[in-house]
């Protein structure tokens, strides 16, 4: 009664429609949100994050090498804590290892860049959870702007 | 319940059945029973919901009041599962044929047998074939409805109409719009598949002749009652005006040729009162 | 008075409307499914509702993914940001365009495709013969109908983005000169699984599930003669596409909004 056509036509556009979600979440996506690898988190504190999200990308001279996972107000100074989540390949940063948050291009979007620091005998490895002491927050550009004028008044006087 | 016992003789019985549609009466309390193994003819002029009649008894309306009793039980009350068995029992002849258009002939012919039954393929090959042979068109078993003729796509549905071989048929106007021939060859199927089988039949027609030359009983139904009942003798014989207006195919008469309106004169001249009489009606 | 009863007899039609298509509904599939008829019949309908579909949604995806990369890639360049053209196609294919413009490409094709047939089954009397022989319409006809639908939209809205995306990609890498990898990875660095891909999934099941709905109520309970059925059609067409672009925007902004 059913024809082979018919079965093999949609079994063919089954087939299709499951490749096209397939090939949309593996490639179009970011396959997965811990997906991947494992990770180990560190942390920052940061006077001003200006437009970091949750998801920025963090990068070593360019390479990312994790993502900001959490975004949050540390309870008792109230400065904002940003959590990291680094790709364990990368375990190797110094307690020297400073971090900036940076724009990519004048309008682009902000991620962290990661400063490795040296490496000695007398400074340790940074373990998961720690703490990244030196951090450059963010540069807001009413605060440059504003510091441009009131320097350019000065110098006027 | 009571229930009498000349329901044996009867197959079906329909007592004080009023329906409305709307606004409009189309039956008003009318009771008539249809004999077990016999032709029974409702007639009457178009559009006095002579099909009506048959989804009635089919349970697809039910009706404001009265009862229609198959063999005992009343068809408007049963819950819906008792409802599809019990029209397991019976099968209905459309006006149209109601052939289905995806399905070659001989696949609308087994659809009611593989609904229904297990049997097996070859079995019913069997069966479909009888019943193409009893309607003549054994040839036409790879045609699509499409293909069909007027005439043939409604044998094609009396056949699969008989393929469950039902207690009860109803015929929907078996006679509206075919040509001599195929009338005539629907009007000798109708009869031998009663005589044959011993099934009860129900025609609905308004196709005078044919009706008085196969019916063993006939109701005449108009202006939502019945009007005269008897066999075709008997109603060739009916002294009733309206009945001989009916049977013998007057314009005018009772049943007037014009449809209800206003005066003529008044309308012509329009007069500003009809206005009014208008807007009572 | 006059607009008044107007407004009444409109309210208690819609509603009484409301109410019979939710009972079609609900009879076409609140019964113990029947593998051994269903799946055949499904597969049957699958076939004329989900591949019948294929062609136009496939031809629409890829020009509508190569105009957008045609005209995002004028715009981009202008901020000298052609790098974001693949987010910029893929998150509008993915998010708006694929899932709405399917739908209304299916209500099109497919939603008046089974509006008309349902309807024709109604005048030539099939539905009711079919309950005549003991066999529910709604079951036999109306269920294997519904699912069809309802699986195939999904299924041809991740098509059409997918071709759309791969549209994008000829128009901007093979034709603008994008670098491929730039077109690749930036997409796949704005596109989040979660909010993307699986938001416009559920838009589109939604979709679906609207528009089949529409398609076979309008059907089955359409006026049996063919003014009727042409009614019934157009008015598929119009309410399921007017209804899915308002669900658009109900969704987008629950899933989108802060």
């Amino acid at each position: 009664m059913m024809s082979k056509k018919v079965e093999l036509m949609v079994g063919f556009f089954v087939a299709l429609g499951i490749a096209a979600l397939l090939m949309l979440s593996l490639k179009v996506a970011n396959s997965g949100l811990s997906g991947g690898g494992d990770s180990y988190n560190l942390f920052a504190k940061f006077d001003n994050i200006g437009g970091l999200k949750v998801r920025s990308p963090i990068k070593v001279g360019g390479v990312v090498v994790g993502r900001v996972s959490d975004i949050s107000l540390d309870e008792e100074d109230y400065t904002p804590v940003v959590t990291m989540k680094i790709y364990s390949e990368y375990n190797q940063f110094s307690e020297a290892t400073s971090v900036a948050i940076l724009t990519a291009g004048l309008l682009g979007e902000q991620y962290i860049g990661l400063q490795p620091g040296f490496m000695d005998e007398s400074l340790d490895i940074l373990q998961p959870d720690d703490f990244i002491e030196d951090t450059k927050p963010a540069l807001v550009l009413e605060e440059l702007i504003g510091q441009f004028l009131f320097s350019q008044g000065s110098g006027d006087e | 319940m009571t229930l009498p016992v000349a329901t044996l003789d009867n197959l079906i019985e329909i007592k004080n059945l009023t329906f409305t549609r709307g606004e409009r009466v189309i039956y008003n309390d009318i009771s008539l029973s249809i004999p077990t193994g016999k032709v029974t003819a409702i007639m009457g002029p178009s559009g006095i919901g002579k099909t009506t009649l048959l989804r009635l008894i089919g349970g697809q309306i039910k009706p404001d009041s009265g009862k229609i009793l198959l063999s005992g039980k009343n068809i408007p009350s049963l819950s819906r599962q008792n409802l599809y068995e019990t029209r397991k029992r019976m099968s209905m002849l459309f006006q149209s044929g109601a052939l289905f258009t995806d399905m070659n002939v001989f696949d609308n012919i087994a659809f009611p047998i593989r609904e229904h039954s297990k049997l097996p393929e070859n079995i019913i090959e069997k069966i479909v074939l009888m019943k193409l042979e009893a309607v003549g068109l054994r040839g036409a078993r790879d045609l699509q409805p499409n293909e069909l003729s007027g005439g043939m796509a409604r044998r094609v549905a009396l056949a699969r109409a008989i393929a469950l071989d039902p207690e009860l048929i109803l015929y929907d106007e078996p006679f509206a719009g075919q040509d001599p021939i195929s009338m005539g060859v629907i009007v000798r199927l109708i009869r031998s598949l009663s005589d044959a089988l011993g099934l009860t039949s129900v025609v609905v027609s308004h196709d005078v002749p044919e009706v008085m030359s196969i019916a063993d009983y006939i109701y005449i139904i108009a202006e939502q009652k019945i009007i005269g009942h008897g066999t075709p003798d008997q109603i060739r014989q009916d002294q009733s005006p309206l009945v001989k207006q009916f049977v013998q195919g007057k314009a005018d008469g009772p049943v007037p040729f014009h449809y209800q309106a206003p005066s003529y004169q008044n309308e012509l001249i329009k007069l500003s009162p009809t206005m009014h009489e208008r807007g009572k009606i | 008075m006059w607009p008044l009863q107007l407004l009444g007899r409109n309210t208690l039609a819609l509603i009484s409307g409301l109410g019979r298509a939710v009972i079609v509904l609900l009879s076409a599939l609140l019964h113990k499914p029947n593998p051994r008829k269903g799946i055949p019949l499904l597969l049957q309908q699958l076939y004329s509702v989900g591949v019948m579909s294929l062609i136009i949604i496939i031809v629409s995806g890829g020009f509508i993914g190569m105009v957008l990369a045609l005209q995002g890639y004028t715009i981009l360049v202008g901020y000298g940001a052609e790098a974001s053209l693949g987010p910029m196609v893929a998150l509008s294919l993915l998010r708006e365009l694929g899932p709405v413009v399917s739908a209304l490409l299916f209500a099109g094709r497919a939603g008046s495709a089974l509006t008309a047939e349902i309807g024709l089954m109604k005048a030539t009397e099939q539905l009711s013969s079919l309950e005549m022989m003991a066999v529910d319409p709604l079951r036999r006809v109306i269920a294997p109908r519904f699912w069809a639908g309802f699986i195939s939209l999904p299924l041809l809205a991740a098509i059409f983005s997918m071709v759309g995306i791969l549209g994008a990609h000829l128009v901007g890498v093979d034709w603008l000169g994008v670098d491929a990898g730039t077109f690749w990875s930036v997409m796949q660095d704005q596109v989040d699984f979660n909010k993307d891909i699986l938001n416009g999934i559920i838009k589109s099941v939604v979709f679906a599930f609207v528009v089949t709905w529409i398609a076979i109520y309008k059907g089955y309970d359409c006026e049996p003669t063919s003014e009727g059925i042409s009614r019934a059609t157009t008015s598929t067409v119009v309410q399921s596409s007017l209804l899915v672009l308002a669900l658009d925007f109900i969704l987008t902004a629950l899933m989108f909004a802060r």
